[in-house]
């Protein structure tokens, strides 16, 4: 049975049992040859206004300088009042909001209460410091609880930043630009997700990678709206001849059928519970 | 272009990474980014490239073509090193005159692609990091094109693709101009709108997945007539 974390201390001091031997396989493999992780290259901000947080992200995921995916979700849940934006390594980011949602998940049916914002920021603050930078996760936090509206920036080494504006990822400098100059404090829902729209839009223009849609997630105290995408890219593939192949263009060279000898012995029909 | 980094060295710059310190050294090359594309015809030749100028992850230039016009039957794409190209392109301009001030007669595409390998090997050990393409018409005023790595090596092709997204659009262009892994289709000769709209296509597709290729398009179409240049808008995130 898996235990949450928080209920045992985590083992002290630094943990780098695989960092030896990534590094001799790094050079047994000759330089460039090793699997480059898949990194999100990414655009993230998020603004605190009046009612709630308001988090953005582009969605592209980038492999080097080929786009792996074109509607990749960088918003991710950890609770329903907290949502985290990650960029940086794509399965660091997936894996450790994961990790922390299903933690929170387990403190609440312990308690009975409902996580807080700063509680999923200092489980963040603990593990990625306990591995020195080696995980790639550079996240925005963002959420409403009963103490007020936070959001949180949580770097790869274990930094934390409390701040009403932030942006992360390759794009930041182009996204922290538009904040800069638009963001004031107590705005109105409407005016906040337009700024965090032109700043993810400005990231997704200046920055190679980031790209293709915006995603827009609003949290308040009534709860989360995620909305996916918030602006759909403009840019439509507009493709004029059509590359359909024949059946029979790929030659068929040898067939072998093999029969499945099967005897139906007894036969019983489950539903599903799809409620 | 990638510099190359070396470990230690006490006394030197370090800087960390989270792989550990790593020590940069200067490099004379960057990497500019952009794709290219050529494709010869019966009686026509198309030379496209995008004009994204990128170092990083940034973007310089939207509005920087690769095709650079040598002749009335020849256009060069270049792609890479923006520094080499364009001085690559210079010196060979200037060669150009002087083979026409010399011999009263302009350099044919088969000359040019020559001359252009002695040019590119004569710095055989501090390269042009350039990866040309030549297209144009031969003597006999078929579509000719030359391809060439950044030391010098070349051969005539049929169609070629270099720069970024080359390993993207080579493969497509070998299935659907080359007729490459197919059985029963129709070898139909390439006509120049159908070349022309697949080159579009193709380049749509490259810049759905690299980084490096987008902004818009550049088609130089060579004919007998002259050359016809076209821009056609593409992704600009």
């Amino acid at each position: 049975m898996a235990l949450s974390n928080i209920l045992e201390t985590p083992a002290a001091g630094f943990n780098f049992d695989n960092a030896a031997r990534n590094a001799s396989l790094e050079g047994r493999l000759e330089g460039g040859q090793t699997p480059k992780p898949l990194k999100t290259g990414t655009t993230i901000a998020g603004v605190v206004f009046k009612d709630g947080v308001v988090l953005g992200a582009d969605t592209r995921a980038t492999s080097g300088e080929v786009v792996a995916d074109k509607m990749c979700a960088k918003i991710h849940y950890i609770a329903p009042n907290i949502y985290c934006c990650g960029a940086g390594t794509a399965a660091d980011t997936e894996k450790t909001t994961d990790l922390l949602a299903s933690n929170l998940a387990i403190f609440s049916l312990n308690s009975g209460r409902n996580p807080r914002v700063v509680m999923a920021v200092n489980i963040l603050q603990d593990m990625l410091y306990r591995y020195h930078g080696q995980i790639g996760a550079n996240l925005i936090l963002g959420g409403a609880d009963c103490t007020g509206n936070h959001l949180y920036s949580v770097g790869p080494y274990g930094s934390v930043n409390k701040v009403p504006y932030l942006t992360m990822g390759s794009g930041d400098l182009a996204a922290l630009g538009i904040l800069e100059d638009g963001f004031r404090p107590d705005l109105e829902l409407e005016k906040a997700k337009e700024l965090v729209r032109l700043a993810i839009h400005a990231g997704i223009m200046s920055d190679l990678g980031s790209g293709n849609n915006v995603d827009i997630c609003v949290i308040t105290k009534e709860g989360a709206d995620y909305i996916r995408p918030y602006q759909e890219s403009e840019y439509k593939d507009d493709r004029k001849m059509k590359y359909r192949y024949r059946p029979g263009t790929t030659p068929v060279l040898t067939e072998k059928i093999v029969p499945l000898k099967l005897e139906v012995v007894q036969e019983t029909v489950q539903q599903m519970d799809t409620a | 272009m990638l510099s190359t980094h070396t470990f230690g060295d006490p006394g030197k710059m370090k800087d960390y990474h989270y792989t550990g310190p790593a020590e940069h050294r200067f490099s004379p090359y960057a990497f500019n980014g952009g794709t290219v594309l050529a494709v010869a015809g019966e009686d026509f030749a198309i030379v496209a490239s995008d004009t994204r100028l990128s170092e990083g992850y940034s973007i310089h230039s939207r509005d920087s073509p690769k095709c650079y016009k040598l002749t009335d039957t020849t256009v060069i794409g270049c792609s890479g090193f923006h520094g080499d190209c364009l001085t690559l392109t210079k010196i060979i301009d200037a060669r150009l005159k002087m083979y026409k001030h010399s011999n009263n007669k302009t350099m044919t595409s088969g000359a040019i692609a020559a001359m252009l390998s002695t040019i590119l090997y004569g710095r055989r050990f501090f390269p042009y990091y350039v990866y040309n393409i030549i297209g144009g018409l031969d003597e006999e005023g078929k579509g000719a094109v030359y391809s060439f790595d950044p030391v010098g090596s070349y051969q005539r092709d049929t169609y070629k693709a270099g720069g970024s997204a080359s390993a993207m659009l080579q493969p497509l262009l070998d299935n659907q101009i080359g007729f490459k892994n197919m059985e029963g289709v129709q070898h139909v000769p390439l006509t120049k709108d159908k070349a022309v709209q697949l080159v579009k296509d193709v380049f749509i597709s490259a810049a759905e997945r690299d980084v490096y290729t987008g902004d818009a398009l550049r088609i130089c179409v060579v004919t007998k007539e002259g050359i016809d240049e076209q821009t056609v808008p593409l992704r600009k995130d």
